[in-house]
């Protein structure tokens, strides 16, 4: 199912997903003097332009994966984040279900649009991470899933006929959803993000956090950020990944301070000062997700949507993914993996 | 025991006592007494007047001299809020110097078992309260029965006051058995998780189970209905035997029934626990502050503490005691006893001089001076006899 928002909006939001465009045409001006060179306007710029067009008829595809126990609000987030109802909430899963006995790998797809750009987002859930009594390496099947991704794209890459573009489920992006005790993490935080960390890009999220005042928000991200460091966990935006000085500045500043976002999430409106906002009624109030003295969930959905997007993705294709290949060709010598079992047990699980 | 008395707020002790110790005193006053020796002189009323249901207030006036005593444990994962609540309760600051462990030292960190005693007293009424504490409880990555510890100590309780009960000194008995257990239930869950229902079921058989819903300004007030429903229909499912509320007399007046019917619609409670104090319309009150309003935890509407705090504090707090040894320890002392008799018939001892005592080896010297004791002694029929005597099975 399509969600479309309206044409207008959108304007001025897809012109912070790509980079600005410059007011000259797709098809360079004809310089108006006789020598065209000494002028110096060649219009290699315009490739921007070139690209955009191209983007926005190819589209793209983002893949979101969202690990947390049950209720704190998973799907409901990922609804906010793309405005749309994209998550397993709203795709029949009935919620009267009981929490699986083993984590399930649950992925649901949909084709969104906005100001003429397509986006294939595909929402990966985890229902039964941490909600047993014995949670040991419940992060195992979450860790298969998105190697067995990196083999499929792998595969698809050492083809001999390869396809023109090749289908990308790999997993860019996993929102990790920390319960906010108001103390620390919790001793399974610390282990998936320990393990996981290595495999894909991991942002933490500090799920419902309007059970938290001020001070105590920001004492608990700060106990936080500290115990990720003093463990070694790398959270996206990774620091040995920026990659050059203005990457550095403006990637510190998120991950000392604003990381990890303290979120809130609704998908239902209220009508606060004559404006329509998505927002919890309380008795006390009205918790307005988007205003920024309220909650960080605008910080999020800028981060991940607006301006890291394309980069998400390139760290996953570069690096992460690029692991992976190195460790199987290793494995196998030097030489690409292509064994019939591989390609069966594949089949099985599209 | 005598006439059962209604049970009265805890600082409003103080208060119809007097009203009682008046009403005694006319009646003993040297007029009446002087009257009395006169029969004839008496007024109709007080023909009839004997005197004795001024009894439940003697009770009542030796129990207060000695003052009360009330075990509560709270449980449930850490960061709900147990702490606070606590202290929001009873006024006062029972952690101020605890260490909260990270999450590394929390990997492989077991239940504990932690009491905190304070002395309240108010309006001359005093309460010895332990607060039972249960750090580490479902906080590990593997919560396999992490219950044990604390159905241990409970059973360890039952086991000290059995043993006391049987014992010769029984004039300062202490009692430390658990009269109330406050699970923490996470707002964050869809209803109970595997590890509540767990818990709930292991313990609910040895002692007075109060579910709460944690952190309830967390919730908007549809889902802290939607979570209440989800949570009653679970306990009814799963069998868990919770804490009921005794069923009010019908000679009790409209307004305590009324409040008595609110009170069990609104289990399990949603509560929420504050040691600031906020300014909010004028007023200093109990709250927490929040960039879009001002949650007062004493504010019925927002939340359910008055509730729970009338309930443990000045309405049910001597049933959760009665309960406690009417129930739960009487059901761990006949498993006892019924566990001592299997364990006696299999070792072939036909009769047993010495009173059942939990331990299988009660110390030398305590043998003794019950032997001693019991030669003295001869049974009288009307009571129940003290010696168990058995016969071989055929």
């Amino acid at each position: 199912p399509c969600a479309g928002p309206v044409e207008s909006k959108n304007e001025a939001a897809m012109s912070e997903l790509v980079p600005e465009p410059r007011q000259k045409p797709a098809v360079p001006m004809k310089p108006m003097g006789i020598n065209a060179n000494l002028l110096g306007y060649i219009g290699i710029d315009t490739i921007i332009e070139q690209m955009r067009k191209k983007t926005m008829k190819t589209g793209f595809d983002f893949n979101i994966m969202v690990v947390g126990q049950s209720g704190l609000g998973k799907s409901t987030l990922v609804n906010t984040l793309f405005k749309s109802q994209v998550s397993r909430k709203s795709s029949g899963w009935n919620r009267e279900e009981k929490i699986p006995k083993t984590v399930e790998i649950k992925a649901i797809g949909h084709v969104i649009e906005e100001g003429g750009v397509k986006m294939k987002l595909t929402v990966i859930d985890t229902p039964g991470f941490g909600d047993q009594i014995n949670n040991e390496n419940c992060w195992e099947p979450i860790e298969k899933y998105i190697n067995e991704q990196y083999e499929k794209f792998l595969k698809e890459e050492v083809n001999i006929a390869r396809k023109k573009r090749i289908p990308d489920t790999r997993v860019h992006c996993c929102l990790y959803f920390i319960s906010p005790t108001g103390h620390s993490l919790r001793p399974l935080d610390l282990e998936f993000m320990k393990h996981l960390s290595k495999v894909v890009n991991i942002i933490p999220v500090i799920a419902k956090a309007d059970t938290m005042t001020l001070e105590e928000k920001t004492e608990f991200k700060q106990r936080v950020r500290k115990e990720l460091e003093v463990n070694g966990i790398e959270f996206y935006p990774q620091k040995e990944f920026d990659e050059d000085l203005e990457d550095k500045t403006e990637n510190d500043k998120i991950r000392q301070d604003s990381m990890p976002f303290a979120v809130v999430g609704s998908d239902k409106e209220y009508q606060v000062n004559g404006k329509r906002v998505l927002g919890r009624k309380t008795p006390w109030g009205i918790i307005e997700v988007e205003n920024l003295t309220h909650c960080e969930f605008a910080l999020l959905r800028d981060f991940v949507i607006r301006t890291h997007l394309q980069d998400l993705k390139e760290v996953t294709h570069n690096i992460h993914y690029e692991t992976y290949r190195a460790k199987r060709l290793n494995d196998n010598g030097g030489l690409p993996p292509m064994t019939a079992e591989t390609e069966e047990s594949h089949e099985s699980n599209l | 025991l005598g006439p059962r008395w209604l049970p009265v707020p805890l600082a409003a002790v103080m208060d119809s006592l007097i009203i009682q110790e008046r009403l005694v005193e006319k009646l003993l006053s040297p007029r009446a007494q002087a009257q009395r020796s006169h029969p004839g002189k008496l007024k109709d009323h007080e023909k009839q007047y004997v005197g004795f249901a001024t009894l439940p207030n003697q009770v009542h006036r030796k129990s207060v001299k000695k003052g009360f005593d009330f075990t509560l444990m709270v449980a449930g994962e850490s960061g709900l809020g147990k702490s606070t609540l606590v202290n929001s309760l009873f006024l006062t600051d029972l952690y101020k110097d605890r260490k909260l462990l990270n999450a590394e030292e929390r990997i492989n960190q077991t239940v504990e078992i932690v009491k905190h005693t304070v002395d309240i007293e108010e309006k001359g009424v005093k309460l010895k309260l332990t607060i039972v504490d249960t750090p580490g409880f479902g906080d590990a990555v593997n919560n396999t029965e992490c219950w044990k510890p604390i159905t241990d100590y409970i059973d360890q309780q039952f086991e000290q006051y059995f043993r006391d009960e049987s014992g010769l000194n029984r004039k300062n008995i202490q009692d430390n058995r658990v009269h109330c257990c406050l699970y923490f239930i996470s707002p964050f869950g869809h209803g109970l998780r595997p590890v509540d229902v767990e818990f709930m079921k292991a313990l609910h058989e040895k002692v007075n189970i109060v579910p709460l819903i944690a952190k309830a300004d967390c919730l908007i007030p549809s889902e802290i209905r939607k979570l209440k429903e989800r949570i009653r229909e679970e306990i009814d499912k799963f069998g868990i035997k919770v804490y009921q509320f005794p069923e009010c007399d019908s000679d009790e007046d409209e307004e305590f029934k009324q409040q008595d019917r609110e009170l069990k619609e609104s289990a399990p409670f949603a509560v929420i626990g504050s040691n600031t104090v906020v300014e909010a319309k004028g007023q200093r009150v109990r709250g927490r502050l929040y960039p879009w309003g001002i949650v007062e935890v004493e504010n019925q509407a927002h939340c359910d503490f008055v509730k729970l705090r009338n309930m443990l504090i000045r309405t049910h707090m001597h049933d959760l005691k009665d309960v406690t040894c009417d129930v739960h320890y009487e059901n761990y002392r006949a498993q006892c006893i019924q566990q001592m008799t299997s364990k006696l018939t299999q070792d072939n001892r036909i009769e047993s001089p010495i009173p059942i005592l939990p331990l299988p080896t009660p110390d030398t010297e305590t043998e003794k001076l019950i032997k001693m004791k019991d030669e003295e002694v001869t049974p009288f029929p009307a009571y129940a006899p003290l010696v168990l005597k058995l016969e071989p099975e055929e």
